[in-house]
């Protein structure tokens, strides 16, 4: 992008606005964390009687010590297997479909292709009744484990659109050079198409790792004991002990939000691309 | 002969290569997406609790039941006026930042700052924001009440008052997606070439010019799309009004998806549950096609 080209004349005014406006909003977008983190570390009668603006005396890390000595790692790590295990089968299944379907002829590929990408559109709480009954039947009520079909199942059409389309401007040549016939199609697939996907597949990682990280309703609905329930819902089972202890709930609140920001601050642009891949469709 | 049988069996080993591969993938769909639609569907005809082997056959009561159900039509209509909401309030913020990052690119260090923070809102999750906002906007000692108070007013209970409690929750709605939608014009403006900004300029263009007359209908485009992409999401939304309101004070902020959740999950009654779920797919679905007929026209202009 060439910045010399651009126009240069602004009428002062609309200029001073922009600039006002921008501040509004710049406002409004980070109060709300500045009330967050502010509180976390304050004492609950010291909130309600300096009010809510006021800095905090002194940095309290009580707060936060009382929420990690209580289940919060437990939560943490819950997160963290079922976000790892969800990824790698999401993945490398969403890459096994899409390479047939970028680079093979077969009747129905068009077929198969638009009914995968149409699932996009189905809410989830449609499947949720089923899933849960399935779930107890299972014998994976109550377990993290349970998470995991849903969220692979719901990933799929995204992942497999985006992959497709990556797959799709991979140069044919590549494979052409290596003679193809029937079964070397599966060494092709893992010696050249995968590891040349891995651009598309970071960013899906992202994508998806994001939503499952922040997923609610399956985990909501799958899980009941704090043993089995993920990051997300850390606030929920917070809330039931601590309701009217505003400070504690922002601590367990920012507690839950500094992954995303510490990886914020350490992918910055490749974060912001890989979550809003979804903007492809629906 | 020798030739066509040679072509079969290439096409029989493509097919079987192919099937292979989407195995995996199906055996996800199947079992957690297409046969949950179906039984869905089925349960919907029971009288049912979810737990108890008690399960009655009733027909299509829950459906008729369903069609005269004021509860749930006032909840789709919720979803309508939030999407419309949505897409008249989120995607001219959404813009408004992006293009002011982009009269301001030049200067990098200012930009990235906006820029950084603008997309703060972005990272945390609906549940997240559902609680941070239910005690920022508490009556007693949240930050409207606070601000109020400054300004001589008394406390305000904006969740609390079936009045406001709808536009509220779409503010704080505004609020968590405004950075996608500033993210998405950022991308439009870089698929605008450096041709038009050296031609705007030669032509003595002012910004205000520059932006009505020159980018906003080369966004056009990508504006349409954006719109597109939240009819879809606004009927499905669940999460941050669940945490926040669980669809009340009364009926004034309930959706399909919070109705169907306490119908179900809260109540126990499923069978009555599963038909709202299905009336709610049945409803998302039309507007997916439509919208998916609206999107494809729009990308043959």
């Amino acid at each position: 992008m060439n910045n010399e080209y651009k126009p240069k004349k602004t009428n002062p005014i609309a200029g001073a606005i922009g600039i006002i406006l921008a501040v509004i909003w710049l406002v409004i977008a980070i109060v709300p964390f500045i009330f967050m983190i502010l509180n976390s570390f304050k004492d609950k009668f010291e909130m309600l009687v300096k009010g809510i603006f006021q800095l905090p005396e002194t940095l309290n890390w009580a707060n936060y010590q009382e929420v990690l000595t209580g289940n919060f790692f437990h939560y943490l790590l819950n997160s963290l297997v079922v976000l790892a295990v969800s990824l790698v089968i999401l993945l490398f299944i969403s890459a096994c479909a899409a390479y047939p379907l970028a680079r093979f002829k077969f009747k129905l590929n068009a077929a198969i292709y638009s009914l995968i990408v149409a699932c996009m559109s189905i809410p989830m709480h449609i499947t949720l009744i089923p899933v849960f009954k399935m779930t107890q039947s299972m014998g994976l009520y109550d377990s993290i484990w349970s998470l995991i079909g849903p969220y692979v199942a719901f990933a799929v059409p995204i992942s497999v659109f985006i992959l497709t389309a990556f797959m799709k401007g991979i140069p044919v040549e590549i494979e052409e050079s290596a003679s193809i016939d029937g079964c070397s199609r599966y060494r092709m697939f893992f010696a050249m198409i995968l590891p040349l996907s891995t651009p598309g597949l970071s960013t899906l990682a992202i994508y998806n790792g994001v939503t499952m990280w922040n997923e609610f309703s399956f985990a909501y609905t799958l899980t009941q004991s704090s043993n089995a329930r993920t990051l997300p819902l850390a606030v929920w089972d917070f809330q039931g002990q601590y309701a009217m202890n505003t400070p504690m709930i922002m601590a367990v609140l920012t507690l839950t939000v500094l992954p995303m920001i510490i990886l914020y601050v350490v992918l910055q642009d490749k974060l912001v691309k890989g979550m809003t891949a979804g903007a492809v469709k629906g | 002969m020798e030739k066509n049988s040679l072509e079969a069996q290439r096409k029989r080993n493509t097919a079987i290569c192919a099937t292979v591969f989407l195995i995996p993938v199906f055996f996800f769909l199947i079992v957690y997406i297409f046969y949950p639609i179906i039984d869905t569907f089925i349960i919907s005809t029971y009288r049912w609790n979810g737990i108890s082997a008690d399960k009655t056959f009733i027909g299509l009561s829950n459906w008729t039941a369903l069609i005269a159900d004021k509860t749930f039509w006032t909840a789709f209509l919720h979803n309508i006026v939030i999407m419309v909401c949505s897409i008249v309030i989120q995607i001219p913020i959404g813009l408004l930042l992006a293009t002011f990052l982009e009269f301001i690119a030049k200067k990098k260090g200012i930009s990235k700052i906006f820029k950084t923070i603008w997309f703060l809102p972005y990272l945390m999750s609906s549940v997240a924001i559902g609680f941070l906002f239910t005690y920022a906007l508490a009556t007693n000692g949240g930050i409207i009440s606070t601000v109020s108070g400054w300004l001589g007013g008394g406390n305000i209970d904006l969740l609390g008052n079936q009045k406001t409690a709808l536009f509220t929750v779409i503010i704080i709605i505004a609020w968590q997606f405004i950075p996608f939608y500033m993210v998405y014009a950022m991308a439009g403006y870089s698929g605008i070439s450096a041709d038009v900004y050296e031609a705007a300029v030669i032509d003595g263009a002012t910004r205000g010019q520059y932006f009505w007359h020159i980018a906003l209908p080369l966004l056009k485009p990508t504006l349409v799309a954006g719109a597109i992409l939240s009819l879809v999401g606004s009927l499905k939304y669940f999460d941050l009004i669940y945490v926040m309101t669980g669809g009340g004070p009364g009926t004034s902020t309930e959706l399909m998806a919070t109705y169907m959740y306490k119908l179900s999950f809260s109540q126990f009654n499923m069978g009555y549950g599963s038909a709202v779920a299905a009336g709610m797919f049945i409803l998302i679905t039309a507007v997916a096609l439509v919208s998916n007929k609206l999107l494809n026209r729009g990308g043959e202009d």
